[in-house]
């Protein structure tokens, strides 16, 4: 299968050089087209900072980043910005809506960014929101809403246009245990029936097991690396708890 | 010591944030120290004693509206302050979570307050002390001094002043932080930046009722003011356009948040391009909850465009006029034959006077310079002398005829006693081509009513309409016009003709003089001739004969005090009006300024959710640039349609000075507005651009 997404040798040092902190150290994976990758582990060890890198908001201090064999270390300024919009979807943990736009205006603002005429944004946003089951909601302000709604909105504002790659970063964080099933099963939804290729950062094992793969960071190394093949969710969620507790304890510990 | 250092730090550190606040302060200081240091710079000024009253009459003014202007800026600093202070609150809260005492803070507030109050009084100063050296040249223009030798101004006492006035607001300040900080709880401080925006809908069909109902009081307020100016003639009837104009221009502001963002929303296609869903929520949220302040500074920039435009209108206009309005060196105005009238208070004058003046008040004019000073007679050219007249019964009410009753029901505090002033036509046609006026011809029983002063006109035509003859010993007039004609007899700086009746010759005789009037040039050519010559006027009621009367019923107006008074009253106009305006202007934009900065910590999470979501940086900073120019275009464009309505109000009642250059005056109003108001706007701009520009620190 073709990759969409490929990490070649990547390094990300914070500090100078009395006081070098490696917050990513040599890491090299690849993602393929309709995988549903989450990265696990625990808070310090470079998992944000790695998505935050392959998501251009930050930005590595060596080694290659491919989309789609195109290489994003080196876009700078509104290509940044172009590749960004066009090609990646965003998911954050604390919604990332805006407080002043209705759901409705939060989804089409994504398309209305690209000069997409209003008769396609409309069309576009009702079939993602019914979809996504929020189609009651789109009229409401993100103060009205739950979380679990709130986040169902965030994740059709990010695969509105069809991005090669959706980046989710603890995307269930926020949520309560209901909602956040709620959003993982659209996940599975968008992953299995939409195509979506989808790359999560959680330390939650529950969140995890969605994934059909896992990748355990560990002190900005890849520690493990399991998947779930066919596997019940069931059984790929005792599988990670293993090497949960392999790595040491419980990740929830040391929140 | 250790406080000192964090609040020198903090201050450091959100400089840009404090930037639109030490830019007011600045200002503000700078303003008020060049327009009290004004004394000091005319005092080196060469000009006459009378100008120098009215230098000194307008410093009183000046330093009564300096108190005004006080409170304005006090009001202002202690609002943007408190905008300060929100932004910090998360700050205090951790002081206080990390042990500090709300007395440390109120400490570290007084620092912070004393260190900015210092910083900016001292700039303040300086800058002010470089403009008012550019001022001076201004003012001895505006009093048309010589400017013979340039020298450097420090003005000791407006500096004093200034510190102590600005000392007063400091210390309001530290009241008012120590007041809201000792209120404050922990709770609400650490979470203040957590509470979501919540979106209050208003009912559209009350707002769009709303809005046409204050969009016809508006314009019945425009009416008012222009077209229907002439129903406008009481004093107290002026309150209801203002009034209608104050509450509806609030009522619109309301009104038009609800419908805003209804009307913005239903234009789909440009709704939803680019990033203007955004810019239209943004800018609707904002006026949603600035209702109140909008329509405030709406008001205020109003004022702000009237009284710059008004003050340097009459400026312009004022001296324009004079030339054809004062063409004669000196003009005498005797009351004669006293013994017949009634003062001004309705005591005759027969009752006390004495035989010196029953003897004087026969005599004309130059009979009466001979006695008292001769050689004044020989320095005068050029000379006219002719009579006025006026006859028992003929005063303003016979005059009005038939139109009477309906005229005193609208106008009860008129003296409709007053008695009229009547003039051959000959002698009047003789001096009229000397005032640029124009002549006229009567027939044997016709009678024209010349009157150049609006307020009275309007009331006179009606009499003129009714055709309402006069009658002076016996034989009958009838008015040949109906209407007041162009013209008067008397030199003034303004049109203040409020009634003359021009008569045949043969219509009145030497028996009925009211006045004796003489007019005549000075025989000298250069300035220090006719100066000289005009000492002697002026010392005439210094002379022994002068001396010897009680009540000598003369008067005189000279072209050179003339001139002297209406420059010095332009100039007093325009100082206060430069004055109010400019704080005016200063405080509304500030205020808007403030308004808009204080959000800029939502606006940055805001913009920074855009930027995420690939949003280029072109595009945000012209979502930030339209949301920022609306919400300042606003009031303004409000204002200016107010404005439009408003000058020509202010037009009408001072047009007795004369309107014209009002183009010049407003060219001038806009170098100011553009100034200070688009400063204010850019520095917002690029303060706001500032601040979402910095990434967030986790």
């Amino acid at each position: 299968m073709e990759s969409i997404l490929s990490l070649k040798k990547i390094e990300k040092y914070y500090g100078n050089k009395s006081n070098i902190t490696k917050a990513i150290d040599q890491i090299s994976f690849d993602v393929e087209d309709r995988e549903f990758v989450a990265i696990m582990g625990s808070s310090g060890s470079g998992k944000t900072t790695l998505l935050n890198c392959i998501a251009t908001i930050d930005h590595v201090t060596s080694g290659h980043i491919y989309v789609s064999n195109e290489d994003i270390t080196n876009l700078k300024g509104n290509a940044l910005n172009r590749f960004r919009r066009e090609k990646l979807g965003f998911i954050f943990q604390d919604f990332n809506l805006l407080d002043t736009l209705t759901a409705y205006e939060n989804i089409a603002l994504a398309l209305s960014i690209q000069n997409i005429a209003y008769k396609t944004i409309d069309e576009r946003v009702k079939k993602v929101a019914n979809d996504l089951n929020i189609t009651s909601v789109l009229d409401k302000y993100p103060y009205q809403m739950s979380g679990g709604q709130k986040q169902r909105v965030a994740c059709a504002r990010a695969i509105i246009t069809n991005p090669k790659l959706i980046l989710a970063d603890e995307p269930t964080g926020a949520l309560d245990s209901k909602n956040a099933k709620m959003l993982l099963e659209s996940f599975e939804y968008l992953n299995q029936e939409k195509d979506a290729t989808i790359l999560m950062v959680t330390h939650d094992a529950f969140t995890a097991s969605y994934a059909s793969r896992v990748i355990f960071i560990k002190d900005g190394k890849i520690f493990n690396e399991i998947r779930r093949g066919d596997l019940s969710r069931k059984a790929f969620f005792d599988q990670i708890i293993d090497v949960v507790t392999l790595l040491g304890g419980n990740l929830n510990d040391v929140i | 010591m250790m406080l000192f250092k964090l609040s020198f730090q903090n201050i450091k550190k959100s400089f840009k944030d404090y930037a639109i606040y030490f830019f007011t302060l600045i200002l503000g200081v700078a303003i008020f120290y060049i327009f009290n240091s004004l004394e000091s710079q005319t005092i080196l000024l060469n000009v006459s004693s009378r100008t120098q009253e009215m230098i000194a009459l307008m410093m009183n003014i000046l330093s009564a509206v300096s108190i005004f202007v006080a409170f304005i800026l006090g009001f202002l600093i202690i609002y943007a302050s408190r905008f300060l202070m929100k932004r910090r609150n998360k700050e205090f809260g951790i002081y206080l979570t990390l042990g500090m005492s709300k007395r440390s803070i109120s400490k570290l507030l007084l620092f912070e307050t004393i260190l900015i109050g210092l910083i900016s009084l001292v700039v303040g100063i300086f800058i002010g002390v470089f403009f008012s050296q550019i001022m001076s040249v201004f003012v001895a223009n505006s009093f048309e001094a010589d400017m013979t030798n340039f020298t450097f101004v420090f003005s000791n006492s407006a500096m004093l002043k200034t510190i102590f006035y600005f000392g007063i607001m400091y210390f309001c300040v530290m009241v008012f932080n120590t007041i809201s900080v000792s209120k404050c709880k922990l709770l609400d401080l650490l979470y203040a930046n957590r509470k979501s925006e919540t979106v209050k809908l208003k009912n559209p069909f009350l707002c769009i009722l709303v809005f046409l109902i204050s969009l016809s009081g508006l314009s019945y307020a425009y009416y008012l003011v222009t077209a229907g100016i002439e129903t406008l003639q009481s004093a107290d009837s002026i309150f209801l356009p203002i009034g209608l104009g104050i509450v509806t221009t609030f009522l619109i502001f309301w009104s038009l948040s609800g419908i805003f963002l209804r009307i913005a929303k239903q234009m789909k296609k440009s709704y939803f391009h680019h990033l203007n869903s955004f810019t239209v929520r943004q800018v609707s949220s904002k006026i949603n909850t600035t209702v109140f302040s909008m329509g405030f500074i709406t008001l205020m920039l109003f004022f702000t465009i009237c009284i710059l435009s008004s003050a340097l209108s009459i400026k312009n206009s004022m001296t324009n006029n004079l030339k054809t309005m004062v063409p004669f060196d000196v003009q005498f105005v005797k009351r004669m034959d006293l013994e017949r009238k009634k003062t001004i208070t309705g005591t005759d004058y027969d009752t006390f006077l004495t035989d010196s003046d029953r003897f004087d008040t026969k005599l004309n004019i130059l009979e009466t310079l001979e006695r008292s000073n001769k050689d004044l007679i020989a320095d005068l050219t050029d000379i006219i002398s002719f009579n006025t007249y006026e006859y028992p019964d003929l005063n303003f009410k016979s005059t009005l005829g038939s139109a009477f009753s309906k005229i005193q029901e609208t106008y009860y505090y008129m003296n409709f006693d007053t008695m009229e002033e009547l003039v051959r036509i000959s002698d009047y046609n003789r001096i009229a081509q000397y005032f640029h006026l124009p002549t006229y011809e009567l027939q044997n029983d016709e009678y024209i009513l010349l009157a150049d002063f609006d307020g009275l006109k309007g009331i006179r035509n009606e009499g003129l309409k009714a055709k309402t003859p006069i009658t002076i010993s016996g034989k009958t007039y009838y008015p040949k016009y109906d209407s007041c004609q162009n013209g008067f007899i008397y030199m003034s700086q303004s049109h203040v003709n409020s009634g003359l009746f021009l008569v045949p010759d043969d219509a009145v005789d030497d028996n009925f003089r009211e006045n004796n009037i003489l007019i005549a040039n000075y025989t000298g050519s250069s300035k220090e001739e006719k100066q000289f010559t005009e000492s002697m006027v002026d010392s005439l009621p210094n002379t022994s004969y002068m001396k010897s009367l009680e009540q000598s019923g003369l008067s005189v107006s000279t072209k050179i005090s003339i001139y002297e008074s209406s420059i010095g009253l332009s100039a007093m106009v325009t100082f206060i009006g430069l004055y109010l305006g400019i704080i005016f202007l200063i405080s509304s934009a500030a205020i808007l300024a403030l308004k808009e900065l204080s959000e800029s910590t939502d606006n940055k999470t805001r913009f920074q959710m855009l930027r995420k979501i690939g949003v280029d940086e072109k595009m945000i900073n012209q979502a930030l640039f339209r949301q920022i120019a609306i919400f300042f275009l606003f009031p303004l464009i409000f204002a200016i349609i107010h404005s439009i309505f408003g000058i020509q109000f202010c037009n009408y009642i001072i047009e007795t000075f004369g309107n014209e250059k009002l183009l010049q005056s407003i060219l001038m109003t806009s170098f100011f507005l553009i100034f200070i108001y688009g400063g204010y706007f850019l520095l917002t701009y690029m303060c706001s651009k500032n601040i979402i520009k910095e990434k967030t620190r986790y």
